[in-house]
């Protein structure tokens, strides 16, 4: 069975310095409150991995959390670039940050092969892109029935995998529904997973026999943070804040705004806690 | 009525479009006009974004490819993996409709970087699904407004694969899709030469000269003999399009210009 954690505590136990974690959530139930407690915590030196780093990334990167960053799309959906990814990488502003650069098909093929147990992922991809020679974690394979060259990337095999999702139960089921993204995939390929909810029920209602659950004894702690995906939505309890992640744009573009943003909205909570 | 080259070129891709076809929507441009298409001659359109969202009727415009409104109205939402496994790589969509920041004259795609790779002048977001949206989609449509900066001889980097050195380096790839096949402009349509896949202009937009096209294009372009003009917007799709663009802006909590 799951601990039943405060966000805190969740945070305080299971991110450690230098970990690899994987903050998942495709647009739909990205785990911000989560993020923001690691900002605050000053967790460091992390090697973060996600297919579409997002706002929370770029909150991390802004603030010196990361040292790494494996990822397939990194901007702002529909308004433009992540401008704290931009300045670590451009200008290694606060810190220099590696990155390792996949395409959405290997990076959601590479969690699948993680929780299926696979050494690696094997797809058709990446046909004649520069991707290849830029990522040594890009190769190919002979596929020995047809002779076919397929590409092969590492499966991803996170310490932590962190996602929100709409509810568990009192034994630490987990349900998730809507847009799903890799957040299965991931809790099962990492070694540990700690999920927020918006709410801990005593009955699941789940809403069909199909639908998503994640098991409690595939869970290692769950915390309830009601809208801990806001800017990003939890499908049945509240929407995406478009006109946030347009906003964001500017609050971003400069260090001291930025900083003076987190100031304001995520450590202030330092004091309250 | 007036209107817009950016109006223009969206009302072009969507005509691209028809009832049969099953679209792996990119987001933004290729995004409006895919529901354009949807919302004027083609209603029985499918349209697939990369979240998962298979068959879906947005009312407005999604910001990211993975907007609720995406999910509540799709014919079913599957996970990413199965997105890209089945549906894309399974062969089962038939044009990939994408923008792209800078294209080159062999219709190769780059959404990594501006200058070299280890020390870039510009960072952008990357590939997304693009790489694999071009090698399994049976056709490409390419949608994304035309300057010297992003029609450049040679991409800087090669984040997406159209025709590689032109001619059959698709084949020798191992690759059977046609690859893009049509990149909509401000200004024009191109279409790749059938032997050497060398992006032509097919034909201009109302009002447009051969000059001007040129002048926003950093290679000496190709011209096809029988140049063709394309239709100006009819006032049926202007209407539908910035009902669509007006909802959108609305529904964001972003005012409409």
């Amino acid at each position: 069975m799951p601990q039943f954690l405060s966000l805190r505590e969740a945070v305080a136990t299971h991110v450690r310095d230098g970990m690899g974690i994987a903050l998942e959530g495709f647009t739909h139930l990205i785990p911000f409150a989560a993020g923001h407690e690691i900002i605050r915590q000053r967790k460091r030196d992390l090697t973060l991995i996600r297919m579409t780093p997002d706002l929370i990334y770029d909150q991390l990167i802004g603030m010196g959390c990361v040292r790494r960053l494996i990822f397939s799309w990194g901007g702002n959906p529909g308004v433009g670039s992540l401008h704290r990814l931009r300045d670590a990488v451009e200008q290694a502003w606060p810190r220099p940050l590696e990155l390792e650069e996949h395409s959405h098909a290997a990076m959601a093929n590479a969690y699948h092969a993680g929780a299926a147990g696979m050494p690696c992922a094997i797809f058709k991809g990446y046909y004649g892109s520069d991707l290849v020679g830029a990522n040594p974690n890009i190769r190919f394979v002979t596929c020995p029935f047809t002779g076919q060259q397929l590409a092969a990337v590492p499966a991803l095999r996170p310490d932590l995998a962190i996602i929100h999702g709409q509810r568990a139960d009192r034994e630490g089921n987990v349900l998730i529904e809507g847009i799903t993204g890799v957040q299965k995939e991931v809790v099962l390929a990492s070694r540990h997973a700690l999920i927020t909810v918006e709410e801990i029920v005593d009955d699941l209602r789940q809403p069909s026999p199909n639908s998503t659950v994640l098991p409690h004894w595939t869970v290692t702690a769950i915390a309830e943070v009601p809208g801990g995906a806001r800017p990003s939505y939890a499908h049945g309890y509240y929407g995406r804040d478009n006109a946030f992640y347009t906003a964001w744009d500017a609050i971003a573009r400069e260090r001291e705004a930025f900083l003076a943003w987190m100031d304001a909205h995520v450590l202030i909570g330092e004091a309250a806690q | 009525m007036s209107y817009t080259a950016q109006e223009m070129m969206a009302v072009t891709a969507a005509r691209a479009l028809t009832n049969d076809d099953v679209c792996f929507v990119g987001i933004g441009a290729p995004s409006q006009a895919c529901n354009l298409a949807r919302l004027t001659h083609a209603p029985q359109l499918t349209l697939i974004y990369e979240s998962g969202t298979i068959g879906t009727r947005p009312d407005v415009l999604p910001l990211s490819i993975g907007d609720p409104e995406l999910c509540t109205t799709a014919r079913c939402t599957v996970s990413v993996p199965e997105l890209f496994q089945y549906w894309l790589q399974g062969g089962r969509i038939s044009v990939g409709f994408l923008g792209g920041a800078q294209l080159d004259k062999f219709a190769n795609i780059n959404s990594s970087v501006v200058g070299p790779y280890a020390r870039p002048k510009v960072r952008l977001p990357g590939g997304g699904g693009a790489p694999e949206i071009v090698a399994h989609c049976r056709q490409t449509y390419v949608v994304m407004p035309q300057s010297c900066r992003s029609f450049v001889e040679r991409v800087d980097f090669v984040t997406s694969f159209g025709f590689g050195e032109g001619g059959d380096h698709r084949t020798r790839l191992g690759l059977h899709t046609a690859g893009p096949t049509l990149i909509i402009t401000d200004l024009c349509m191109m279409e790749p030469d059938l032997l050497t896949k060398e992006l032509t202009v097919t034909a201009l937009h109302p009002g447009v000269t051969r000059d001007q096209v040129q002048a926003n294009t950093a290679w000496a372009l190709r011209f096809a003999p029988e140049l063709s003009v394309t239709a100006p917007p009819t006032t049926a799709e202007l209407s539908v399009l910035r009902d669509l663009v007006n909802r959108t802006a609305h529904a964001h909590g972003i005012v409409s210009a």
